[in-house]
């Protein structure tokens, strides 16, 4: 039975770490992140779960005490934000290169130069290319859920791979929401015990891990990790498909909105993508066929798919809420990649929003669609990148 | 039952560190970590620092360890084994593991003094149930002898070279061994290869101690230090016999000096072997070199000091 709560995003991310009871967590302070954590503290205080914590000096002995644990053999978590995550780079590759299914809610938060605490995705971005599993949230509840299957996917005996959840700092992670808990015992039951896979503990047969590999098979093993990313897609949709028996509530590794039959759309990631839906509904009242792209799975992503979703549309606008400074923002990026092998390809331009937490209001999204609906009738692109919601 | 420390008992012990890995020959490093682990009466799981012990011992697809060993990266050899331990702690809470295992992590001086600083230190003062051992070879000598916070004063490294204007390195070695015992764990001991009795000692009580322990080793490195490839126990015996590197222990606070030199030798006896202190023999120098002395002096009549007061 579900239980209907108000609560905030990271409140929700630290309850589903709760009814999964992990054996190890790394916990780290970092702003908007820390919440989360010391809410699982106090679980931990109250012998509410069975978890050690490790109140780790800094984010990258954090992720070095959870490799240490994972590799030990258990289920290990941490969380973390912007500059937390940042200092963990050198780790997150390793982690990922070891294949432990550490399992990390991130709540996306800028970096500096200049400090800025406030939420955009810069943190996350950057950690792109480490090797991790990503799923995106739009809301506490949808944190929630994807926290939830993120174990049964990084465990997943043909995948053991690390999940980063993603959460959109301030905006989700401390805003009340109404959303819907599993009961305990369901989550236990979903998520299931945890399968040891090569333990360090198996003091019978003693495991090296780590090993110097030089150039007769580094490449070998990282065409390895290339190939288990290509798996990660069918399992994603296959624990959606569970959760779905369970929640009621369908995930896929992206999602459509008023999609099908759009002439212009937006693709967007987490939390903008509600205010994007009202504004939307706006304009199919209006009469302009509008539509929205949500990807979920941006880790490995999922090209195809995704081109197939969009392959209709006169134009496309790609809102990234993170730069690649002197390129494209890499949500365009991935959407312009996956676009390219198409024979018929709908219009495209990039625009950067809300970087630092800048708000992103309807009437940025009115902006884009109206931009979009006269590139759609003149066929004309003028400015391919450009930010949005700048003070001047 | 702890192992008798006897030359006769020590070899019938199997081989946790086996033969076969790839450390210079002479190299002071695997010596340590022989001793060390014939001292570990327990299964034991290791923790590597990046580094020339790390790159030499495990190279896929062969591994010198018949221990569980885990290298993640150059400075969380603390910190990666703090999260071993803490899973092992949580399994055994749980009921779902139930042997007794100790922990033993292995760092060069750059892992240790220097980059690796903060995860040592992060994790002794959390209390994980550990021995760091640090073997202090004073440079990054894997790659390639520059200096660390451990190069002594007045040594030639590659980025601290005796030129011309400026002889070697300018300031002092960190005490790294003081700094940690000032973390208030329960033990922490310097020793040495060439008193080999005195290191498995260390390491057999170290084991017995429930919490956090630090040893600091010395251990030669003929490629950097510039000296001949048969000189490791010589060399790190006249480091213990000048006082460069005196072998003690402080145990919940109390200082011992586990070994005091019959005859306290002149710095220049550990000097002169080492290609490294080369310049320091020219008359110009000759300033850094009483340098060098009074230093050694003082820090000895330091600790003769805190081992009486204590």
């Amino acid at each position: 039975m579900a239980k209907v709560v108000a609560v905030t995003g990271n409140e929700a991310c630290a309850n589903a770490l709760r009814q999964v009871n992990p054996d190890v967590c790394g916990i780290y302070p970092i702003t908007p992140q820390t919440d989360m954590m010391q809410r699982f503290a106090s679980y931990i205080a109250d012998g509410k779960v069975d978890t050690e914590s490790i109140l780790v000096e800094s984010e990258h002995s954090s992720m070095s005490a959870c490799i240490g644990a994972a590799a030990a053999g258990g289920r290990v978590v941490t969380a973390t934000s912007s500059q937390g995550l940042a200092l963990m780079w050198e780790m997150l590759h390793i982690a990922s290169g070891d294949r432990l299914p550490i399992i990390m809610p991130v709540v996306n938060r800028a970096l500096s130069a200049p400090l800025n605490i406030h939420g955009d995705h810069s943190d996350a971005m950057g950690a792109r290319d480490t090797g991790w599993i990503q799923l995106w949230s739009e809301n506490g509840q949808e944190a929630y859920d994807n926290t939830i299957q993120a174990f049964r996917i990084g465990e997943h005996m043909d995948i053991r791979l690390p999940v980063m959840v993603c959460l959109d700092g301030f905006i989700i992670s401390h805003s009340i929401e109404r959303m819907e808990y599993l009961e305990d015992q369901e989550v236990k039951d979903f998520v299931g015990p945890f399968k040891n896979f090569l333990p360090l503990l198996d003091l019978d047969k003693p495991k090296s891990y780590g090993p110097l590999i030089l150039t007769d098979l580094y490449h070998e093993y990282k065409r390895a990790q290339h190939e288990v990313m290509t798996k990660v897609k069918d399992v994603v949709l296959d624990v959606a498909k569970d959760f779905e028996k369970l929640s009621g509530r369908k995930y896929g590794i992206f999602e459509t909105y008023r999609l099908e039959d759009a002439d212009i759309a937006i693709v967007i990631l987490n939390s903008a993508a509600g205010t994007t839906k009202d504004v939307i509904d706006e304009f199919r009242n209006k009469g302009i066929e509008a539509g929205l792209l949500k990807p979920r799975l941006f880790r490995p992503f999922p090209f195809e798919e995704v081109a197939e979703a969009l392959k209709h549309v006169k134009a496309v606008c790609v809102m990234d809420r993170a730069d690649s400074f002197g390129g494209y923002g890499p949500l365009f990026m991935e959407v312009a990649s996956a676009l390219y092998p198409l024979e018929r390809k709908p219009l495209l331009l990039n625009k950067v929003y809300g970087l630092g937490g800048r708000d992103y209001l309807p009437s940025h999204a009115a902006q884009v669609l109206t931009e979009l609906h006269e590139i759609s009738r003149s066929g004309k692109v003028n400015v391919l990148k450009e930010y949005i919601g700048v003070r001047e | 039952m702890a192992t008798t420390l006897t030359l006769k008992e020590l070899s019938k012990k199997e081989d946790r560190f086996t033969h076969g890995h790839r450390m210079c020959s002479g190299c002071g490093a695997p010596i340590v970590v022989k001793i060390a682990l014939m001292a570990t009466d327990y299964p034991v799981v290791i923790s590597n620092a990046t580094g020339c012990l790390e790159v030499s011992s495990c190279i896929s697809e062969f591994t010198a360890w018949n221990v569980p060993w885990i290298h993640t990266a150059f400075e969380n050899a603390a910190a990666t084994l703090s999260g071993v331990e803490t899973m092992y702690r949580s399994l055994k809470k749980q009921g779902k593991f139930d042997r007794e295992v100790k922990f033993i992590a292995f760092g060069g001086d750059g892992g240790t003094y220097d980059i690796g600083f903060q995860s040592l230190s992060g994790a002794m003062e959390r209390g994980h149930d550990m021995i760091y051992i640090c073997y202090d070879n004073g440079a990054y000598m894997n790659t390639g002898i520059q200096r660390s916070s451990a190069t002594p004063l007045g040594a030639d490294t590659t980025t601290c070279p005796a030129g011309s204007v400026i002889p070697g390195k300018l300031r002092s070695r960190k005490n790294l061994t003081k700094i940690m015992a000032a973390h208030n764990i329960p033990y922490v001991a310097q020793a040495s290869p060439s008193h080999w009795q005195d290191l498995a000692k260390k390491i057999q009580k170290a084991h017995e101690i429930k919490g956090p322990k630090f040893i600091n080793v010395i251990a030669p490195c003929n490629r950097g230090w510039r000296s001949k490839t048969n000189d490791a126990i010589m060399l790190s015996r006249l480091a213990v016999n000048t006082c460069y590197w005196p072998l003690y222990e402080i145990e919940n606070g109390t200082t011992k000096i586990t070994v005091t030199p019959k005859q306290k030798l002149p710095i220049v006896d550990f000097l002169k072997p080492q290609g490294r202190f080369k310049h320091l023999f020219s008359p110009e120098n000759e300033g850094l070199l009483t340098q060098v002395q009074d230093e050694i002096d003082r820090e000895w009549e330091k600790l003769l000091k805190e081992a009486k007061t204590d």
